[in-house]
């Protein structure tokens, strides 16, 4: 059975059409696994060969691959999210009570969109205070350490901004405490507040401000700032390894 | 013609001479060459098996927590009543307890503008590269000047009454001390003594914001008056 499949599969990597669709065969040599990564649009940002010690579970704990899997859950249930949502009040709300109550599977989006959001905040804290205790901002990694706090940033107001879009007690009084910190800013502050909530209080505009936000400006910037960080590993030579992993004791 | 000077070209060129590497070793780097020569593997497809199977922990991770956990849904926004405490969301309820102590300019503004500025230098802030510990050398000068700089925090604390600041700081201040006292080089004290100034900023910072956070979380009530979590109080 086992054998058969496999044979199966060999035999379709060799036709004209995974050829045409991969631009090789089946990738067996190094020059084929070479062009895997390198052939493909989706992969060439990864190197073609890593070192050895980079592949152990505690060089990275994977942090920083579960932030971008995090991220692609994210936009997909996210995504499916937009499919019942209004942006407007109250009728964002009742969306709520839709998703929970009409809605196949309503509650599990949402609630799989939540769970998300708080682990992708707990990941990207961690992915960087790891970083830091293994020197990984150390040159050359210098930018990338910087397109990282970038990223940490852009993770905090995406989820900032997705916690106003329930429209219930909680995500008012939360985005009104924080924002009402904008306003201690000398001179300019209450001109700034005014711009994110498009108005004085925490109203519909401030909720279509925070949705559009959300939805569409800061993830373009968080694709677009995960693709240089991705390449920049790739680009600086790879993972930081401790010193432990580089004495070869252990 | 052409084909002539290429080859005299060739020749001048001296290929066959072993090429003199010279190498400007500056106090900053290390002349230590790291095992250059790697075990390498390819890409395809050890790393994308493992990311793959960590995605799949994660998806299945997820899935579980998302069955069995519900996202809070609370009543229709209402701006005229205010809940008691009202809270921001988790991340930002350690700078929100720094709200209760310190005035919002400060808090809100000042401390988050100075942590964002300190993250992004860290790279080009070139001291101690190779991550020389604290007290590697001159251990009693740099000691102590450290220490001072904690006291002077401490008191601005005890000025401000800001007492769930004050818990991780005097905690790592007692493991620097610690260290800096235990002679040895093994175990727990012994590892701490190798480490450079900027693990013990960090690790201040990091245990100080995890603190806050938990504080901020799950340890604070109405008019942001301290609660047991397990106590029973309105809202």
């Amino acid at each position: 059975m086992a054998t058969s499949f496999h044979t199966t599969l060999e035999n379709l990597r060799s036709t004209r059409v995974w050829r045409s669709i991969f631009r090789r065969g089946p990738a067996i040599t190094n020059r084929t696994r070479s062009l895997a990564i390198f052939g493909n649009l989706f992969l060439h940002w990864l190197p073609v060969k890593v070192r050895e010690k980079s592949l152990r579970v505690r060089a990275a704990y994977y942090l920083g691959s579960l932030s971008l899997l995090l991220f692609l859950i994210l936009v997909v249930t996210g995504v499916l999210l937009m499919f019942y949502y209004h942006p407007a009040a109250p009728e964002a709300y009742h969306d709520m009570k839709d998703l929970r109550f009409v809605v196949s599977n309503g509650v599990f989006l949402r609630n799989m969109h939540r769970v998300g959001a708080h682990l992708m905040v707990l990941l990207v804290f961690w992915h960087m205070f790891h970083v830091f205790y293994r020197g990984g901002y150390k040159p050359p990694h210098e930018f990338n350490w910087v397109v990282g706090v970038i990223l940490l940033l852009l993770t905090l107001f995406l989820s900032y901004t997705g916690y106003l879009l329930p429209w219930d007690q909680l995500a008012f009084w939360a985005v009104t405490v924080g924002t009402n910190i904008i306003s201690a800013m000398p001179f300019i502050g209450n001109k700034i507040r005014f711009v994110v909530l498009g108005g004085h209080i925490v109203g519909e505009n401030a909720l279509l401000r925070f949705y559009v936000l959300h939805v569409v400006i800061l993830p373009l910037l968080a694709f677009l700032f995960i693709g240089v960080h991705f390449w920049r590993v790739q680009k600086d030579g790879g993972l930081t390894l401790g010193s432990k992993e580089h004495d070869g004791k252990n | 013609m052409t084909e002539k000077t290429k080859i005299e070209t060739g020749f001048s060129s001296d290929a066959k001479k072993e090429p003199r590497r010279i190498v400007f070793i500056t106090r900053k780097t290390s002349a230590k060459v790291k095992d250059e020569r790697e075990r390498k593997v390819m890409t395809y497809p050890h790393v994308l098996v493992r990311e793959a199977i960590v995605f799949e922990i994660l998806t299945i991770v997820m899935v579980f927590i998302a069955l069995f956990w519900n996202a809070p849904l609370e009543q229709l926004a209402n701006p005229q009543l205010t809940p008691n405490p009202a809270k921001a969301p988790w991340y930002f309820l350690g700078l929100q307890e720094l709200l209760h102590f310190f005035p919002p300019f400060v808090a809100g503004i000042l401390i988050p503008t100075l942590v964002i500025i300190a993250l992004l230098v860290i790279p080009y802030f070139h001291v101690n590269v190779e991550g020389k510990a604290l007290c590697s050398e001159r251990a009693s000068k740099r000691f102590g000047m450290v220490i001072s700089v904690v006291v002077v925090l401490l008191i601005l604390l005890v000025v401000v009454d800001a007492w769930t600041i004050m818990v991780p700081t005097v905690s790592v201040a007692v493991l620097l001390v610690a260290s800096y006292l235990s002679k040895g080089t093994t175990g727990w004290l012994g590892v701490l003594r190798t480490k450079p100034l900027s693990w013990w900023v960090m690790t201040w910072f990091i245990s100080t914001a995890v603190y806050l956070t938990v504080v901020g979380t799950f340890f604070r009530g109405p008019g942001w008056s301290w609660v047991w979590p397990w106590g029973t109080h309105a809202g």
